[in-house]
């Protein structure tokens, strides 16, 4: 067939996909697309798993190791038997969050973390270059057998320009079809109906050839098995080990794949599809695998030896001269290779896009401070840019590597490439103590290793890692072999590379999440993911009556008071031309009420509310989080008010203590005042009264006149001490006073005092029992000012103790540098109801003119004694009146001041 | 008849210099330095004039004078209240009570003679 003619079938190819597509997306932006919305569309699409690889690597594969190419499929099918332990939760999550890929997956359930988006982006890049790569070899190669006619054969003798032009052209097809619109669901009807074809087409050009070998090259499948019999080669023998392995990595790739991402979890509508694809996609693997091994089989049998066994397909046909078989084998390889590419990379620059891209952009416009343009211009164009930029380094892949390696093996690097992120994945669906920072590293960690032991060695020895390296280790450390890592020789380098990436990804992954504490975005969204089943499914809230206003009402009411809940309806109502307070369910009521309510409990919450209420859509996520922060915020505002309020009512408090100490103050001096007076008003009346009893008496006895003044002379030093009293209190009380603080003998101030004190009713016997020894402590304070508080309590003692035979005794004692010095007379004492007032002003008890002072002083012993450090109390129960003394042994300048500022601020109040 | 004179002071300078101008005014001076013993005393035989201290030890001058003005004896008795508290207010209290006369200590000797005699003027 000529080249020109192969071109222009693959065109009208094309072009036929062009018009299905565009007629799909047509019937679904109609509102049409009942029939795009099937399950067999979503099973067929899911047909994206077959690629090339499987097109024409499969028989390759079998041709090599016999049924081992089973495995590929084997590991899908069990996943979608058992479809309901992970691709259940899987497809609800992703359709309930909006998913648009799996970096946006992983990233929303670890907090919505980018860094996370983007380690998960550039490993499905890595992996996703080669795949692509190996598609277009696939497609590159298949010209090179098909072409015939010389003179497209030199044309067609350069793959790399071929895979050139296919990149070109699969990059304007996905940019036409991936790119058109910007769905918030990353949903593409057109692609995936396009995609549905593809799988009919290769399935259809697969079984042709198979039923042609078997039927018509053999004579049945008895044939075809004694002739698989006669063809098995030793290595044809199961491998238990390697197939547990590779089956496992199949189905671990039919979950991570980001195509198969795409199309199981994005692409879906409905949960149910999944039920049919659980046994029709199974059934589609089964049918496409189901010639492979007779292809093969007759494929060796008949080709001459040296022949590509990866071609087998398309080569058997043509040899057998079977054009037009061989023409539809073609277009079934091409359509494996192009559906492949198409929605990888779609997936792929969506994640390019998402999380890379516009990020950065605004980053950059952030910085810059720019204004917000289109966006939607721009994620599209980045889009566009994206898919050109993942078909680039897939093409460049191929242009690196030359295309040389077999088929089925760059597959399965990148199935294990994309391994890396099942355990962040199974971690996001399954486990709540999963945490952002487990994932990365586990992440990075598999990613490295992957790296360093299956990829970076595919480009073969000398290209990215040296022969050296390769074969005694990094840094010539034969344990960091990549094909042998830790000593690990056993097994064969890609379940040796799939062993320790995963093993160590997930042991990093599980211990980052013990170690790491989640922050509370991430175990909300752990939460809403893991147990996504407990939440009101769509399928419920679909079918839900929608609520009456009756039962809107009520949160109305209960939001924004019952008065105005109920005028708010009625005036809605009235607004709908309706009587009564219950208006109609109109979307402009429930808007105008979202509207309301939102003044009262922030939009966010409002909308939940009513989304919940009305039951027309699912709360998500980011309702959630928007309600919590809403929520955050409220309380906070109220704990501000709260807290302003709770200052107001101190400051209140302390506004009306102040009064009430004014007005206490200001009573206080009113009384002080008054007694004041009255203090110096009493003896001023006596001087007055005998000195004008003087002036006008002429005949007056000379004892007469001696005597009034007598009495006008005591009047006048009563007068004076007053004064000197109060001035001495005054000084006290503002702790102005200079003491003159020195060493003595508690002794010599005692005798000093008594000496003093015997002026006091001296005809009076009074007794003074001592004790010496204590006495003769020495002391370090104030002498002068502590003498005149002993001789205050002695001269008292002397006025009131009314006893027959008056006695004081005086005690000493000293205690943690403290000494105390009770004076206890042999009196009445003071009764217990005036024993809190005595060291008041003006505060005598008795007749004053038989005591001849004005009350002052023990307010002033007490001024006296703290100026000193000390303090003067009466110790009630003693037999008589008794007074304490207490003051420092030593008394320091330190606490002088401190008295001092005590006494000030005793003043200020 | 002599005329009786009870005093009710507990500063007994001042007493005595009462004493001395009153009786030098032909008075018979009866001091007391508390209330409560001279009121019984006083309500049995009340003397023609009672010179009053306000603030004395048990009692104060307010209530000797609330007791007087409410026995039947002493209803009319004159009163000659003296303080030295001087304040505004307990001139309207004594008036209110139904003093005679309010003084303030100091006061002239003159002063207190001049009172005494306008208060018991026929």
């Amino acid at each position: 067939m000529s080249f020109n003619m192969l071109v222009l079938t693959c065109l009208a190819y094309v072009l036929l996909l062009f018009v299905v597509a565009s007629a799909a997306e047509r019937a679904a932006s109609e509102g049409r697309a009942g029939w795009l919305r099937s399950p067999m569309i979503y099973t067929l699409s899911l047909s994206v798993y077959c690629t090339a690889w499987t097109f024409y690597g499969a028989v390759g594969y079998a041709a090599r190791s016999g049924l081992e190419f089973m495995t590929i499929y084997l590991g899908p099918t069990l996943v979608f038997v058992g479809w309901w332990v992970i691709l259940r939760k899987l497809v609800r999550i992703g359709r309930e969050n909006r998913v648009t890929s799996i970096a946006d997956m992983i990233s929303a359930r670890y907090g919505k973390s980018n860094v996370l988006g983007v380690i998960v982006t550039l490993l499905c890049i890595s992996a996703g270059a080669p795949y692509i790569a190996l598609q277009l070899q696939s497609i590159a190669q298949s010209f090179t057998v098909f072409v015939t006619d010389p003179a497209g054969a030199s044309l067609a003798a350069d793959p790399v320009l071929i895979a050139f032009w296919v990149a070109i052209g699969l990059a304007f097809f996905t940019i036409v079809f991936g790119t058109r619109t910007l769905d918030a669901n990353e949903q593409h009807p057109g692609v995936v109906t396009a995609i549905a074809v593809e799988a009919v087409v290769k399935l259809v050009a697969l079984l042709a050839v198979g039923v042609f070998v078997v039927w018509f090259v053999a004579a049945g499948p008895s044939d075809i098995l004694t002739r698989i019999d006669a063809q098995a080669l030793p290595q044809w023998e199961i491998q238990p080990g390697r197939w547990t392995g590779l089956i496992l990595l199949s189905a671990i790739a039919i979950i991570c794949l980001p195509r198969m991402f795409q199309v199981t979890v994005v692409e879906n509508t409905d949960d149910q599809h999944l039920a049919t694809a659980s046994w029709a996609f199974p059934l589609y693997l089964f049918l496409i695998s189901l010639f492979v091994l007779p292809i093969a089989v007759v494929g060796m049998e008949l080709m001459p030896a040296g022949s590509n066994p990866d071609m087998f397909v398309l080569t058997l046909p043509l040899y057998l001269g079977q054009d037009g078989l061989a023409l539809l084998s073609f277009l079934g390889g091409f359509s494996a290779a192009t559906s492949m590419v198409i929605v990888a990379s779609l997936a792929l620059a969506t994640m390019v896009s998402n999380h890379i891209v516009v990020p950065l952009w605004l980053k950059v416009r952030a910085a810059r401070n720019l204004d917000s343009g289109d966006m939607r211009l721009l994620v599209l164009s980045v889009r566009r840019l994206s898919i050109s930029l993942v078909l680039g380094l897939g093409y460049l892949y191929y242009v690196i590597t030359g295309g040389s390696a077999a088929l089925a093996a760059i597959g399965l690097i990148a199935f294990v490439g994309v391994a890396q992120m099942l355990p962040a994945l199974l971690g996001a669906l399954f486990w709540r103590g999963a945490s952002r920072t487990g994932a990365a590293l586990g992440l990075v960690m598999g990613m490295g290793l992957w790296f360093y032991t299956l990829f970076l060695p595919s480009f073969g020895p000398g290209v990215f890692l040296s022969a050296q390296v390769m074969e005694a280790g990094l840094f010539g450390l034969s344990w960091l072999r990549p094909y042998s890592l830790f000593g690990l020789t056993t097994l064969d380098p890609l379940l040796h590379a799939l062993f320790w990436s995963l093993l160590l990804n997930v042991l990093v992954f599980c211990l980052g999440s013990f170690l790491s504490f989640p922050s509370p975005m991430e175990r909300v969204q752990g939460a809403l993911f893991v147990n996504i089943y407990d939440r009101t499914g769509p399928a419920r809230s679909w079918t839900r009556p929608v609520a009456e206003a009756e039962d809107l009402l009520p949160i109305a009411q209960r939001i924004l008071g019952a008065s105005e809940g109920q005028n708010f309806f009625r005036a809605q109502a009235a607004l709908q031309g309706k009587q009564g307070f219950l208006p109609d369910i109109t979307p402009e009521f429930l808007e105008a009420l979202e509207l309301t309510l939102s003044g009262s409990v922030g939009a966010a919450t409002a909308h939940a509310m009513l989304a919940q209420s009305v039951g027309t859509a699912v709360v998500s996520v980011e309702d959630l989080m928007a309600v919590a922060s809403e929520t955050a915020q409220i309380m906070e505002y109220s704990a501000q008010l709260e807290a302003k309020s709770e200052e107001l009512s101190r400051t209140a408090r302390k506004l009306r203590d102040a009064n009430e100490m004014l007005q206490k103050l200001s009573v206080q001096k009113d009384a002080f005042l008054s007694q004041i007076s009255h203090e110096l008003r009493t003896p001023m009346t006596s001087i007055r009264a005998f000195s004008e009893i003087m002036m006008d008496s002429e005949s007056m006895s000379p004892e007469e006149r001696a005597h009034f003044a007598q009495i006008i002379h005591d009047e006048s030093i009563r007068l004076t001490r007053l004064l000197d009293d109060l001035l001495d209190l005054s000084v006290l009380e503002h702790g102005q006073v200079q003491l003159n603080i020195g060493p003595v003998q508690l002794r010599e101030l005692l005798d000093k005092a008594i000496r003093s004190s015997e002026s006091v009713q001296a005809s009076r016997k009074f007794r003074i029992l001592r004790s010496r020894d204590p006495e003769g402590i020495e002391i370090v304070t104030d002498a002068g000012r502590l003498t005149q508080v002993f001789i205050n309590i002695l001269s008292n003692a002397r006025k009131y103790c009314i006893a027959d035979d008056p006695q004081m005794q005086i005690k000493v004692r000293e205690r943690k540098g403290m000494v105390e010095v009770d004076f206890i007379d042999n009196g009445a004492g003071i009764p217990r109801d005036k024993q809190a007032l005595i060291f008041e002003k003006f505060s005598r008890l008795t007749d004053s003119m038989q005591a001849g002072g004005a009350g002052l002083g023990l307010a002033i012993c007490r001024e006296i004694m703290h100026n000193l450090g000390g303090d003067i109390a009466y110790v009630p129960g003693q037999g008589g009146a008794a007074f304490r003394v207490t003051f420092p042994r030593v008394l320091a300048p330190r606490e002088v001041t401190r008295r001092t500022a005590k006494s000030q601020a005793e003043a200020a109040e | 008849m002599e005329k009786r004179v009870l005093v009710v002071e507990d500063e007994p300078n001042i007493s005595e210099a009462l004493r001395f101008i009153l009786t030098r005014e032909g008075w018979k001076v009866d001091v007391s330095a508390d209330g409560k013993s001279m009121l019984g005393m006083l309500q049995a035989d009340p003397p023609d004039l009672l010179i009053l201290d306000l603030m004395l030890p048990d009692l104060s001058g307010f209530d000797i004078l609330k007791v007087l003005r409410a026995g039947d004896g002493t209803r009319e008795l004159p009163v000659l209240m003296l303080t030295a508290k001087g304040q505004a207010a307990d001139r309207v209290e004594a008036e209110r009570l139904g003093v005679t006369r309010f003084m303030t200590k100091p006061f002239a000797n003159a002063e207190v003679i001049a009172a005494v005699r306008e208060m018991t003027a026929p």
